[in-house]
């Protein structure tokens, strides 16, 4: 700890001189940034429009209310289809992932050279790229509707449940497994008796932690055209009839508040 | 454990199932194939157009072999540096504003009403999808990246305000006890005892929401909240596959970048 000396009274401070000089370099460095980006946006941005917004806001949450809840009966159909695109996208995404991470964890990869990396890359790329980019591309592919919407959560699941996953397996106890394979275990008996019961809470865990998430993205993936809800919101915006907005984010909030609570208990439950 | 009786010669072991009452395993274990047979029979599969996909496919992937970085490439530099600087902008707001928020929300800081409005502020800031917040604020702040900044911004106070809270709520009480005991207010509490204590969990969450920020900067453009998601709309519009793989392989390598230069400022900060 750096102690100064002023006459006789001595000071604590938190940093030596040389310390607290980087430290105020690198602070004002970032500020610089800071400032600088901020400057390009204020740049760009017609403040007009921006001193008018709370006017907007408040002549857009008079056309969203009364929010037209006799439209709440066209949106059963849309919002069980967006139910569907996140659970089977879960499924789908959790199904890829599982032998990714084995492949991509140190301790059951086959190849620490070789195989590790590859599949450390795909779990980095797919995540990296948004559940809606992967849907404009799916619907490019196979045309709007729910089969690119399921597709494009699985993509986007695989990298985060497999990252995940992969470090799950690296954490489990090495004892179970040796012992397992002390008995002269095939290779997959390791795995089914040693590893996987090891894993299976923190796997039941991420899966629903991830179909959470899925529900809150598979609302807008229908903005893209990959079905669900999003493509009435869609509509809806298109068509500027702000009162059905309305009744699209109550139903959506809604649905997301639901699949909380129930991901919540079924964590409680798994765990 | 459930074995064969001891008389038996060899013992098989058989392993448990995982839910000890019949019932309710083959209850659940119906419901699940029921709900699949279900969730699967509403898949909307149209063969024709799955057909008509494939040789789109066959385009598509040939395009991402050989991307095009200079036909579009203004664009797309505009759009790249767009996103970054929104992600900067956002970043830096949306961290100086949750942390008084997540302060707030810290049950054993705050006080019961200065709790409940935090935490209020925090649920509503996560209820809702980027996108749509980026709809909202669009209709706001008219078209561009101020628009797209405010919707980072929320989300990145959501976010950090409610990790930021969890963790002060976690933190050893002894050395705010010990800050308290030599008679320190509650700035300086909260700055000698909670803030070193959150300080290396903050920076590395900081550093992964920089990379979620910019993330998510590539897809507000799609309605219009400035970034590179708008140069990428538009060039899946007109089916130039060979730029969308371009800007795909442009955002991919700067997560790369981004989560090396993370961990190297972790490594050295922390």
């Amino acid at each position: 700890m750096p102690v100064e000396i002023q006459g006789d009274t001595r000071i604590w401070r938190r940093r030596d001189r040389a310390a607290s000089a980087r430290h105020f370099g690198a602070t004002l460095a970032v500020a610089a940034l800071v400032v600088f980006c901020a400057k390009i946006i204020s740049d760009q941005t017609t403040w007009e429009f921006v001193g008018s917004a709370p006017l907007q806001g408040a002549d857009l949450a008079m056309r969203m209310w009364p929010p037209r809840l006799s439209y709440l009966t066209e949106l059963w159909g849309p919002v069980i289809d967006t139910i569907h695109i996140a659970t089977l996208g879960t499924i789908l995404g959790v199904m890829i992932a599982s032998p990714l991470a084995f492949l991509a964890a140190n301790n059951t990869t086959p190849s620490r050279a070789l195989v590790r990396p590859v599949a450390l890359a795909l779990l980095v790329t797919s995540r990296s790229v948004n559940s809606i980019i992967w849907a404009l591309m799916l619907v490019v592919i196979f045309g709007p509707g729910m089969l690119s919407g399921i597709i494009a959560i699985a993509l986007r699941s695989v990298g985060f449940c497999g990252k995940l996953l992969y470090e799950a397996i690296e954490e489990i106890d090495a004892h179970t497994v040796e012992a397992v394979a002390s008995t002269g275990a095939s290779r997959l008996q390791v795995l089914t008796f040693g590893v996987i019961p090891q894993i299976a809470p923190a796997f039941a865990g991420i899966s629903v932690y991830r179909w959470d998430i899925n529900i809150r993205e598979a609302t807008v993936l229908g903005l893209v055209g990959a079905g669900g809800i999003g493509m009435a919101l869609q509509g809806a915006i298109d068509t500027l009839a702000w009162s059905r907005v309305s009744v699209i984010f109550l139903v959506i909030l809604g649905t997301v508040v639901l699949s909380e609570w129930v991901s919540a208990k079924a964590r409680a439950a798994v765990i | 454990m459930s074995a064969t009786l001891p008389s038996q010669t060899p013992r098989t072991w058989r392993r448990p199932p995982r839910i000890a009452n019949p019932r309710t395993r083959w209850t659940l274990y119906l419901g699940a194939t029921l709900y699949l047979i279900w969730a699967l029979s509403s898949v909307d599969i149209d063969l024709p157009r799955l057909l008509e996909g494939l040789s789109r496919a066959t385009e598509f992937f040939a395009a991402a072999l050989t991307p095009d970085f200079f036909t579009r490439w203004s664009d797309i530099r505009a759009g790249i540096l767009e996103s970054l600087t929104m992600t900067v902008v956002a970043t830096a707001a949306g961290i100086a504003l949750s942390v008084p928020l997540g302060l707030g929300a810290a049950r054993n800081l705050a006080t019961r009403p200065v709790y409940l409005v935090c935490r209020a502020i925090l649920a509503v800031t996560r209820a809702f999808h980027e996108i749509i917040l980026a709809i909202m604020l669009v209709a706001m702040f008219g078209f561009g990246p101020f628009a797209g900044v405010v919707t980072l911004v929320v989300s990145t106070i959501g976010f950090l305000g409610k990790l930021i809270a969890e963790d002060i709520e976690a933190i050893q009480w002894n050395s705010v006890e010990a800050i308290d005991s030599v008679g320190a207010s509650w700035l300086q509490k909260v700055v000698y005892a909670v803030l070193p204590q959150i300080m290396p969990r903050f920076i590395g969450l900081s550093l992964y929401r920089l990379d979620i920020n910019f993330r998510e900067s590539a897809v507000i453009g799609i309605v219009g909240a400035g970034g590179i998601g708008a140069t990428l709309t538009t060039a899946f519009d007109r089916y130039e596959f060979e730029a969308v793989s371009a800007i795909l392989i442009l955002i991919i390598t700067t997560v790369f970048v981004a989560e090396y230069l993370a961990g190297a400022i972790r490594r050295r900060v922390l």
